[in-house]
């Protein structure tokens, strides 16, 4: 069983659901990222996302579009992620699942990136303007290797869609609570959840919720009903508000222990 | 090789949909749509009715008889620059927005980088009852001022962008946000034969008229095939309108000029065709112009509308097989060749297209004296004086 699928079973033991919290890698730099995923990983998250900067995140609100200007402006890149997960994997085992666009990765090699990344500590990959039909070349190498790739399902996708879907997925399923980009507010999130739990029977696999879920109400609205909550832009925007890094640190640790308290309630 | 495969949305390696998963339903419904409505007889009649009596259409094939004269060739010009709104590009806003009242859609929206576009939606939109939405990059709002004002006469309303470059891949971005919002209500009309399946397919469909009325006009008047057709490529609606029907005609080679902008040696060009390496951007697999780490470059172009990092799938496969070649042409040779047709032959061209025929002169010297050679004329320059103006201060100072 791989980290991530770890995480949901544990998390199901504990009869809660999996917190998975989204930060955008090298905003403002890849040193920041590093102290707060391990902030995040020690206040409670279960799964840590993390965004690899693309000049075009056209899936993305404001909230991750500056961050990746941000980040970009740092000069970060795919391979400094690469090094970041393994300073990270020096102090803590979360799962990490890189999410992001396909050009990056094309441009890297997808066979390339599958080998680097699990060296490095990687333990699946997010693409999210790559669906299932056009997923081979890098489902392919990562299946072998053992790494996830985790597949989206949306508000508008048909049965069919839904079987391809978990036809690729190999630990979770990412269920998108509105059609809208991230960081969107979500009107119905209990709702959204409802069908989250529909499709996790469905398919026989855990489905996590995102887009939308920024507060601990929140978070504990949708926990009530899915396997796992998905926070991202909330994170993003509470780390951008925080001036230095340790203030970022303490604003992310905050953050993700109230969502964690909710969640456990 | 005398037709390109197009299957499941592919163009041999190239096409593709590679957008996030709230999308594939749409872009179902949209290809299913489409077929439908390319199979309903009362809707080619009123598609082909407006393209008649509303665009202008036929457009005229004009013997340029000074270009021809100096260079010693027989240049022929597509007059596209004659349809309604002065571009090829409402040949396909009207079949697009058609198809969209067609969907039940309330609202349309479109990415524009000159404007162009733009104004071609929101003229669609106007006559046939719809609301207009275009997303348009600050820096291009600002660069393209008289085409904004054109559309909100028309009574569309333009959201300046203000992420990334503030350009037109900004732009399409942008518009992609919109339509994953509001997917229920809303047509996305894509101005260029680029994006996700289908709509490199609907948006050369739509524009293949501009060939087959050329082939037809050129069989009628010379009697022959052309020995070259010469467009320019952005986006490569206009090239990929007019080379679709001559690609089973293998003699006759089909030439596509991108921007060089201040030259592909520099980092300011928009030749991704030439000088870029295969990516994904937009919904499409294709050549873009991106850096060593896979981030998206931004183009350079005098022109607004060639000012875009990637081009459509058909294009990077037709160059890939060697049926079309690709040249790019740059930003003084386009401003040089305005003022030649300006002068030559009383007509302003679009910037956009003066990079086509900017690529007369070095043809000249590869064809035999008399050639026959198309030039896709795809616009008009009435757009551009201030442009032209603009350059020319700065060069001066």
């Amino acid at each position: 069983m791989s980290r991530i699928a770890d995480a949901f079973a544990r998390a199901k033991d504990d009869r809660r659901a999996a917190l998975v919290i989204y930060l955008s890698a090298g905003d403002p730099d890849l040193e920041t990222t590093i102290a707060l995923v391990l902030a995040a990983a020690e206040a409670g998250a279960d799964i840590i996302e993390l965004g690899v900067p693309f000049s075009d995140p056209s899936a993305d609100g404001p909230s991750i579009q500056r961050a990746s200007e941000r980040a970009l402006a740092s000069g970060t890149t795919l391979t400094g992620v690469l090094g970041a997960v393994r300073t990270i994997r020096e102090s803590t085992s979360v799962p990490i699942l890189l999410f992001g666009y396909y050009n990056p990765i094309i441009t890297y090699g997808e066979a390339r990136l599958v080998t680097d990344a699990k060296e490095a500590g990687v333990d699946g990959f997010l693409v999210v303007d790559l669906p299932p039909e056009e997923c081979a070349p890098l489902h392919g190498p990562a299946l072998a290797a053992g790494l996830d790739l985790v597949p989206l399902v949306a508000p508008t996708s048909t049965p069919a869609r839904v079987e391809a879907a978990a036809s690729i997925a190999s630990s979770f399923i990412y269920y998108v609570s509105l059609t809208g980009v991230t960081g969107a507010r979500a009107v119905a999130l209990g709702e959204a959840a409802e069908r989250a739990n529909a499709l996790s029977q469905q398919v026989g696999l855990p489905v996590a919720l995102g887009f939308g879920v920024k507060t601990p109400a929140d978070a504990a609205e949708v926990a009530a009903h899915a396997d796992g909550v998905v926070v991202g832009s909330a994170i993003v925007d509470a780390a951008a508000a925080a001036d230095g890094q340790q203030a970022k640190v303490a604003a992310v640790r905050e953050l993700v222990t109230g969502l964690a308290a909710a969640m456990a309630k | 090789m005398t037709d390109t495969t197009v299957e499941a949305g592919r163009f041999g390696p190239y096409g593709g949909r590679f957008v996030a998963e709230t999308l594939v339903p749409a872009l179902d419904e949209l290809s299913r749509a489409y077929a439908e409505a390319r199979a309903d007889e009362a809707f080619e009649a009123e598609r082909l009715d407006l393209l008649a009596h509303y665009v202008g259409r036929p457009t005229p094939l004009y013997r340029a008889r000074g270009l021809s004269e100096e260079l010693g060739l027989e240049v022929w010009l597509k007059r596209e620059d004659l349809c309604h709104t002065g571009a090829h590009k409402v040949n396909n806003t009207i079949g697009q927005v058609l198809l969209a009242k067609r969907m039940g859609k309330e609202r349309v929206i479109a990415e524009t980088g000159a404007g162009q576009h733009g104004v071609a939606t929101a003229t669609a939109c106007a006559l046939l009852g719809l609301r207009c939405e275009v997303f348009m990059g600050e820096e291009d709002v600002r660069r393209q001022a008289p085409n904004v004002r054109r559309m909100a006469l028309l009574g569309a309303e333009v959201h300046p962008v203000t992420s990334g470059s503030r350009t037109l891949k900004d732009a399409m971005n942008e518009a992609l946000r919109d339509w994953v919002t509001n997917i229920a209500n809303t047509y996305y009309c894509v101005g260029s034969a680029a994006g996700p399946h289908p709509y490199p397919a609907i948006v050369r469909d739509f524009q293949d008229v501009i060939g087959r009325e050329a082939r037809e006009q050129i069989l009628s008047r010379t009697g022959g095939l052309p020995d070259a057709v010469v467009a320019c490529v952005g986006g490569g609606s206009n090239a990929i309108g007019i080379f679709a029907a001559f690609l089973g005609d293998e003699k006759v080679r089909l030439i596509g000029v991108e921007a060089a902008g201040e030259g592909v040696t520099t980092p300011h060009h928009a030749a991704p065709l030439g000088h870029g390496r295969v990516g994904v951007l937009h919904g499409m697999k294709t050549y873009v112009l991106a850096d060593e780490h896979g981030q998206i470059q931004e183009a350079h172009s005098v022109s607004a509308g060639l000012d875009y990092p990637g081009v459509g799938p058909e294009h990077s496969w037709l160059k890939d097989t060697g049926r079309a070649e690709y040249v790019s042409i740059e930003d003084g040779e386009a401003l040089t060749a305005f003022h030649w047709l300006a002068s030559s032959e009383g007509i302003l061209p679009a910037l956009e297209s003066s990079h086509a025929l900017a690529y007369l002169r070095p043809l000249s010297k590869r064809l035999p004296a008399g050639s026959v050679v198309v030039v896709n004329l795809s616009g008009r320059g009435d757009k551009d004086p201030e442009t032209v103006q603009r350059v020319l201060e700065e060069q001066t100072s």
